[in-house]
């Protein structure tokens, strides 16, 4: 069985008194998409930022790539190839659409077959190239938060609910460009509450319940089983079509 | 959906020179007070487009701000005082030749300090204003002290170089030949900042940072190095505004930060924390208005800045050119 490429090992993560992860395991396989799953407030999105190095964590490791990275700084972990595209986007809204996407090109300017490539995915980014990023639409930010972590290869893409607030034709967009995403080597953790995205994406899940994971397998197993999906998310499927 | 200026806060510095204009008596005494509110814009742009950046990127509420402009006035007026005799030769080579070490100098000390400021007193204390607020306060009290011990506690007088002395006659108007320079230097430095701003990398990176500096740092860019530069740039021009402060008033004193650091905090949130557009805007509005009023109605001339400062905070409450912090 191929390393995994992100690995986390009895991690805990203490924000003030909050004991928010406790003693988080999972591992992220080689050049799949990983769906995090689980119910607002489980602590999912604490789990993204503590391998980011935004939040420390208290104890436990984090492997990427077969490196440890739970002591490094935020910078270093993305110097080491790991793209975060948090949940408010991260837009830097008093910058244009193309100086967004420029800073996150660390090496220089992009190459120009890249770009084509995300305009590909993104259309809306090459008409509003110029414009100010704080001028878009939700949708469009979503979409430029994700070109700019893509904007150079990564060995892995860390998405926080990428579909969380989008009307579902720009829902429909974003699967598309995801798919297209899988594609490459990239490997992606994707946390998401919409399990119509989830479901239509993910290769693996993992489901956090109260700050520990408490399910891991194929996507595709969790999808076929409404009664595994009702006790650990508290939703049925047909809710969700 | 292009990114357009918005050019209304800058239409407000000459619409505010239009206004006064029939309610002084005289065009020759207006030109005068305009390019004296001008000169004087100027230099508080120089001394506050440090703090706005310094608040903007990396949330510190530095109130020791006004030290490192005291110490550039300091290092200035103990060059230009050694090289007095250059000063005296009333040619324009040998002016520049005392000046141009004073104002190293004096952005060279600021920008040092500055260092030390940060390294030792503002890092322990990052993202707790309180704290902030507590340590500078105490920093400034320090090293106003320090002052006095190294230069003493007695006024220092600067006499301006010769080159720069006296005035242009334009019409009937008196234009100080210091203020003219004040503006030059001035327009020098905003440009020399939005070029870096606006056409680098590194100030692309400032940009972003004054945002969203989390995100910036989730990018790969270790944000802490830029806030050193910044900080210490910051100081640096500082020191500059100092210098060209000092010799405005042609005297030097332990207070001189302390006292421009009330217009200074005003012209930083007028304009908007982190935006350096708007510090320069700000500083020609209060730079204007503190000339017009202390003409006109000189009881007014304090209040003006503060009356300024609700009417624009009223008008845009996140000032003239709010930066969308996340």
């Amino acid at each position: 069985m191929p390393e995994p490429m992100l690995a986390l090992s009895g991690v805990n993560t203490r924000i003030a008194q909050y004991h928010i992860l406790q003693g988080v395991d999972f591992e992220v396989p080689r050049g799949g998409l990983t769906m995090l799953l689980g119910r607002n407030g489980a602590g999912k999105t604490t789990c993204l930022r503590t391998i980011m190095g935004l939040w420390r964590a208290s104890s436990g490791r984090v492997l990427c790539d077969r490196a440890e990275i739970q002591d490094l700084k935020t910078p270093d972990i993305a110097r080491l190839g790991v793209a975060y595209v948090p949940e408010n986007m991260g837009i830097f809204a008093g910058l244009t659409v193309r100086e967004n996407v420029l800073l996150a090109a660390r090496a220089g300017d992009p190459e120009a077959k890249r770009l084509d490539w995300i305009f590909g995915l993104f259309p809306a980014l090459k008409q509003f190239w110029h414009g100010l990023a704080g001028n878009l639409s939700g949708g469009q930010k979503q979409m430029l938060a994700v070109a700019r972590a893509i904007v150079e290869p990564r060995k892995l893409l860390l998405v926080d609910e990428p579909t969380k607030g989008l009307a579902p034709a720009i829902v429909g967009s974003m699967i598309e460009a995801f798919r297209e995403l899988k594609r490459t080597e990239t490997t992606i953790l994707v946390v998401e509450q919409n399990f119509h995205f989830a479901r239509s994406l993910g290769d693996t899940v993992a489901v956090m319940d109260s700050g520990r994971i408490v399910h891991t397998g194929a996507m595709a197993a969790l999808a076929a089983d409404a009664a595994l999906q009702q006790r650990l998310l508290g939703l049925s499927l047909d809710s969700h079509q | 959906m292009s990114a357009r200026a918005d050019w209304i806060p800058v239409a407000l510095v000459p619409a505010l020179a239009l206004v006064a204009l029939p309610f002084i008596p005289s065009g020759a005494t207006w030109l005068t007070l305009t390019v004296a509110g001008l000169a004087m814009g100027m230099m508080i742009f120089m001394m506050a487009a440090g703090l706005t950046l310094v608040f903007g990127l990396m949330d510190v509420l530095n109130f020791a701000h006004g030290i490192f402009i005291s110490f550039g006035a300091y290092a200035a007026a103990s060059v230009l005082t050694r090289m007095s005799a250059r000063l005296q030769e009333a040619s324009l080579a040998s002016d520049l030749s005392a000046m141009a070490p004073a104002v190293l100098a004096a952005i060279g000390l600021a920008a040092l300090l500055g260092l030390f400021f940060e390294r030792v007193i503002i890092r322990p204390v990052y993202g707790e204003h309180l704290k902030q607020i507590l340590v500078t306060m105490g920093g400034l009290i320090v090293f106003e002290q320090l002052i006095l011990v190294v230069w003493g506690p007695g006024m220092i007088p600067l006499p301006r170089p010769g080159a720069i002395s006296g005035s242009f006659i334009v019409g009937d108007a008196a234009i100080e030949r210091y203020r003219v320079l004040a503006v030059v230097v001035g327009v020098v430095v905003f440009v020399a900042m939005w070029l870096l701003l606006n056409r680098t990398r590194i100030g692309l990176l400032v940009r972003a940072g004054v945002e969203n500096p989390e995100m910036v740092e989730s990018l790969g860019y270790r944000i802490r190095r830029l806030f050193v530069g910044v900080f210490v740039a910051g100081s640096g021009l500082a020191g500059l505004g100092g210098a060209m402060w000092a010799m405005y008033q042609e005297q030097v004193n332990a207070q001189i930060g302390m006292q421009v650091l009330v217009v200074i905090f005003i012209v930083v949130i007028i304009g908007g924390l982190g935006s350096v557009g708007g510090c320069f805007v700000g500083a020609m509005l209060v730079g204007l208005l503190a000339n017009y009023t202390g003409y006109l109605a000189p009881k007014l001339a304090l209040g003006s800045n503060i009356l300024l400062m609700v009417l624009v905070l009223l008008w845009r409450p996140r000032g003239l050119y709010p930066v969308g912090r996340a």
